[in-house]
């Protein structure tokens, strides 16, 4: 296979790679640009670990081939903290434990803020709904819950 | 493989027409990129239909609505119109997988892929959609329930690209819902899927109506005996019971870990009732 020539633009910065045309952005983000935030818990869509955002959209990067990424924004969970200042939702998933071994935090954050930034103020129900799709083997996901809607309080200025 | 990703519907024909081996759209890939890791499928050729300005947009169309090929339910699900004059066909596809699915799945991907548990197909054939396909040969409009032809098998011929949906415009008093019966409460496969399109006239009776069922065949099953069960009626218990029968009658379900024959035979009839009267509700003004 010939490898395709990619620019794109991830978490602001462009940036440009070669991938196979088969190769999943997921792939792309974790083994050639080193951004090994983004986790593969399935590969198939089911898990949510590997959520990033394309345009804005919060999507499972294993289910995006890297090919598709010209041109776009790719939002990565390395863009989520501004230098070492965490982002609400990084410091709440810490205040609250909401994470055991992690496999599944920074596509359950990328998730998160996504929901945040369309509905600043969600109901319980509404963030168990929107990630549905983020599994996480360790927590119960109690903790998670609470993390988030604690995070949606602080960011609303409550 | 190659990738490509053309600008214009007559690109994609001809990129997908000219291919001498395997060429597959990809649209939002929650279908094909599993099928390309399994290896179920191994195209020689991708086209990603997503750049070509038709296939991503919502329009207004002759009182309907014209939905591209590539647009995601996502962006259904943020367009007030088509949620007011579709709220069936809308929740449809918010029950196609997780917030994440929905960023990318189609309508045309969850149609072309053509699985018998498909979500959003009975609800579109229960508004009477048609999809536009741009061959080598031309354009044609065909019914939705004539695009899948099998398990996994679609009507398309070789270079044939679904280029949008078209969901008619609708009378006065009209409203559609659709429901399906999963073990869990999200992220599950239809054991049943009902959708149900209905008008009313000025006094409440149902004049025109059309019911799929999904996940109880091969492919998606008109129920033409249940549409006339309620048509005349104001859905007295006896139509929802007619319904019932009609829907359960049509069913030549599989028995598999999801459901028995009997289970699904029966929840077909449950399932058309309810969401007969969910429509009803709606198209009578009574809820959104
Ligand atoms: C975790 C997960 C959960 C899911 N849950 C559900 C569910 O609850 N209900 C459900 O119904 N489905 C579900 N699906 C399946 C899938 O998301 C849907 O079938 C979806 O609608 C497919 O659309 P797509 O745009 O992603 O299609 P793609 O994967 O891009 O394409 C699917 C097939 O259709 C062809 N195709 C796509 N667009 C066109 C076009 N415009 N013209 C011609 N051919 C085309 C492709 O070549 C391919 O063969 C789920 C999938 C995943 C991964
Ligand atoms: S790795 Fe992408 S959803 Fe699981
Ligand atoms: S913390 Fe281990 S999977 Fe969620």
């Amino acid at each position: 296979m010939s490898q395709l020539q990619i620019s794109t633009t991830v978490n602001g910065d462009p940036v440009e790679f070669l991938c196979e045309p088969d190769e999943s952005l997921m792939d792309v983000l974790r083994d050639r640009l080193g951004l090994t935030g983004t986790k593969e818990g399935c590969g198939s869509g089911d898990c949510g670990a590997c959520s990033v955002t394309v345009d804005g959209r919060l999507v499972c990067s294993c289910l995006v081939l890297g090919a598709e990424a010209q041109g776009r924004q790719i939002g990565t969970i390395e863009g989520m903290a501004k230098g070492e200042k965490l982002h609400v939702l990084q410091q709440k998933f810490l205040e609250h434990a909401a994470l055991q071994c992690g496999i599944c935090t920074p596509g359950i954050l990328v998730a998160a803020e996504a929901l945040l930034k369309e509905n600043p103020d969600p109901t319980e129900t509404e963030v168990r709904y929107w990630l549905a799709g983020n599994l996480c083997r360790c927590t119960g996901y109690d903790k998670i819950i609470r993390a988030v809607m604690d995070a949606a309080t602080e960011m609303r200025g409550a | 493989m190659r990738f490509e990703a053309p600008e214009t519907v007559e690109a994609a024909v001809s990129l997908m027409a000219g291919e001498p081996g395997n060429a597959q759209a990809l649209a939002g890939g929650t279908d094909l990129l599993v099928q390309l890791k399994t290896g179920r499928v191994s195209p020689d050729l991708i086209v990603d239909l997503k750049r070509i300005p038709s296939m991503v947009a919502i329009t207004q169309e002759d009182g309907g609505f014209r939905l591209g090929g590539a647009v995601p339910a996502a962006d259904m699900l943020e367009d007030d119109a088509l949620k007011a004059a579709w709220p069936g066909i809308c929740e449809a596809a918010h029950l196609v997988g997780s917030t994440q699915v929905m960023g990318r799945a189609s309508l045309a991907g969850n149609l072309c892929t053509s699985s018998p548990a498909a979500d959003t197909v009975p609800a579109m054939v229960a508004a009477s959609a048609t999809a536009r396909i741009v061959g080598p040969d031309g354009s044609r409009d065909l019914a939705v329930e004539d695009v899948p032809s099998g398990v996994q098998k679609n009507s398309l011929k070789k270079g044939e690209v679904v280029e949008s949906i078209y969901l008619p415009p609708r009378p006065a008093r009209s409203s559609d819902a659709y429901l399906r019966f999963i073990p869990r409460t999200e992220m599950d496969i239809a054991v049943v899927g009902c959708g149900v399109s209905i008008t009313l006239d000025e006094g409440g009776i149902v004049t025109d109506a059309k019911v799929a069922l999904g996940a109880v065949a091969i492919t998606v099953q008109v129920v033409e005996a249940g549409a006339k069960a309620i048509i005349g009626s104001k859905l007295e218990d006896a139509a929802l019971d007619a319904l019932a029968a009609a829907c359960s009658a049509a069913c030549k379900p599989i028995n598999d870990k999801r459901g028995t024959i009997e289970f699904r035979t029966d929840v077909a009839g449950v399932l058309a009732k309810r969401a007969a009267k969910i429509a009803y509700d709606r198209a009578a003004g009574v809820t959104a």
